[in-house]
């Protein structure tokens, strides 16, 4: 996968027609991505499965790349607020995820 | 310059991520993950940050700051009130992939409607309906957890109640199709992507709305994948890898706790995904009156000081009774006299998964000695006394002797099997699911009834009495 060159940049000239997005690398990082995270998740100790669920909360408010660029791109207002209530939800879960699984996961400690 | 820098930490904070998840295999490496996941989200929000196309930078910093003020103190919940900050995550998951789908299609409707290709308007459709029915369907399983007045803790079922939800459902998803092939039509921005969002939103409260308590594991790990999938399709539509990656690892972490409950509940994954589940069987009529035997707590402290290996079966009542903290002095007691101590920790114990190992690792029980299902069922026979807190359906013997029960089939911790079994209950009334339970009228079961701090409480005191 060259995931550095495969996405362009929009094209700036507004009305031309756009790229064509890049489905199938799109598709293909997902399905790899599913199958590492399958992988990954299976092998999670069940002790740790409520962590797990704070920090793959946590790690999906990634979300936050989209929110930035809605709220602080040059966009009308009305869409800008729309960005900014979801900047706000997703760090909201950022905060909260990484702090709460940092938390629970100091109190699993050996006898 | 920018551009590659945005790629080259996308690619680092993938790897940071799967990282992270790695290292939560085991409890000594797990912490490490969560600093793992705390610098790729850094690396991340600071390259998209630097981007040229953001011009604006106040109303960033006003949510970030926002966000962090709610952030803390939800971090700050007591234990028992993991479950409902869960759901409210999964809720706030949702809410942000609907915000940014619902933002993306106005702005391109309004500015460059030839951006509204069939695949980014699919796109946007999968991560409105995703993203709005986890927002609603989150809220309220986590108004359930958290007991709130107005939402019904019953489950709630009326007639036809599936065919209204796969109804709803099909509806949203047929407005998304005329919305794929018509995108850019007066109406379609007035009134079929606004109905989209309103009958997502819709379907989110009544999917969640026939779910009892004792199906909540299930519930929010089903939220939590969809919460994921919300995230992929987002990261569609914003043309995002790293989205794309951080969605599916979120989406598949949730799709196998989904598995692991459906299993532990005996419940197929099909019969989840449509929410026709969380139906409560009415108990049957009890034809014969049941006889217990009540044991002191005298009498029990004497059985466990005998005993060399004890076996504890706890479950969500300890925690309601806040038993957990005397629990572990019941533990100290016990391994101070060379008693093998263990605690078997059913896969629906607690409100989530994993619920149990947590609050018992609060109360200082070296994780260690919390063994799970299938292994310690393999050494049940040699426990001299099973010692049952605040568990139920997860000991009932019936789902494995009798095919009429509505819990038949689910696999459970076979404490029968010890030697002897003490079981601590507030009454005879039957658990969760309202079914009867004859482990507690077997020869070898003892009862101990009372509420589950107080009965430890005076069973620590008595071998407290007998150490000297």
């Amino acid at each position: 996968m060259h995931l550095a060159q495969e996405t362009r940049p929009p094209a700036p000239s507004h009305g031309a027609p756009p790229p064509p997005p890049d489905y199938w690398s799109m598709v293909f990082v997902f399905v790899l991505a599913s199958f590492i995270g399958v992988g990954v998740v299976r092998r999670v100790s069940r002790l740790l499965h409520t962590p797990l669920m704070s920090l793959t909360n946590a790690i999906s408010a990634i979300a936050v790349v989209g929110s930035i660029v809605v709220t602080g791109a040059d966009y009308p207002r009305e869409i800008r607020i729309l960005g900014a209530v979801a900047l706000f939800a997703s760090v909201t879960n950022i905060v909260s995820g990484f702090l709460i699984t940092h938390r629970m996961l100091k109190l699993f400690k050996k006898s | 310059m920018t551009f590659a820098l945005g790629q080259l930490s996308a690619i680092v904070a993938t790897s940071l991520f799967i990282f992270a998840l790695h290292w939560m295999n085991d409890p000594k490496t797990a912490r490490r993950g969560v600093w793992a996941g705390v610098a790729a989200m850094a690396i991340a929000v600071l390259a998209t940050w630097i981007q040229p196309e953001i011009v604006h930078h106040g109303w960033i910093v006003l949510a970030i700051v926002a966000g962090s003020l709610l952030g803390v103190p939800l971090s700050r919940v007591p234990l028992t009130a993991v479950p409902q900050r869960t759901a409210l995550s999964h809720a706030f998951g949702g809410l942000a992939a609907g915000l940014v789908g619902t933002a993306k299609y106005y702005l391109w409707l309004s500015t460059e409607p030839q951006y509204l290709t069939p695949f980014r308007v699919t796109a946007i459709v999968a991560e409105v309906i995703l993203g709005y029915l986890t927002f609603t369907g989150s809220l309220m399983a986590a108004g359930k957890l958290q007991e709130v007045r107005l939402i019904p803790q019953r489950p709630v079922t009326y007639p036809l109640q599936n065919v209204t939800n796969i109804g709803l459902l099909s509806a949203a998803v047929a407005l998304g199709v005329v919305l794929v092939l018509r995108p850019t039509e007066a109406w379609s921005g007035t009134w079929v992507f606004p109905a989209i969002i309103a009958l997502a939103l819709l379907f989110g409260v009544l999917l969640i709305i026939p779910i009892g308590g004792a199906d909540m594991p299930t519930v929010i790990s089903i939220l939590n994948a969809y919460a994921g999938l919300s995230a992929v399709a987002m990261g569609f539509v914003l043309e995002n890898k790293l989205l794309i990656t951080a969605g599916a690892l979120d989406g598949s972490s949730g799709l196998i706790l989904s598995i692991i409950m459906c299993r532990a509940m005996n419940r197929s994954f099909t019969n989840v995904l449509f929410g026709a589940f969380g139906r409560v069987t009415p108990a049957k009529a009890v034809t014969e009156e049941r006889i217990y035997k009540t044991e002191t707590a005298e009498g029990a402290a004497q059985l466990l000081e005998q005993a060399r290996f004890v076996v504890i079966i706890p479950g969500y009542g300890m925690a309601v009774a806040q038993a957990q903290h005397k629990v572990r002095e019941l533990h100290d007691q016990l391994t101070r006299r060379s008693i093998t101590v263990k605690f078997a920790i059913h896969p629906v114990a607690g409100r989530m998964p994993g619920h149990m190992n947590v609050l018992l690792a609060e109360a200082n029980i070296p994780y260690e000695a919390l063994v799970e299902m299938d292994e310690i069922n393999a050494e049940m026979a040699q426990a001299d006394v099973a010692l049952v807190i605040g568990a139920n359906d997860t000991v009932n013997p019936a789902a494995q002797t009798d095919p009429s029960s509505p819990i038949y089939g689910m696999p459970i911790i076979e404490a029968s099997k010890a030697r002897t079994v003490l079981a601590i209950k507030r009454s005879t009334r039957p658990g969760f699911a309202g079914i009867e339970n004859d482990l507690y009228s077997r020869d070898n079961t003892w009862m101990l009834f009372g509420d589950a701090k107080q009965v430890v409480g005076d069973l620590v005191k008595q071998l407290g009495a007998g150490a000297h």
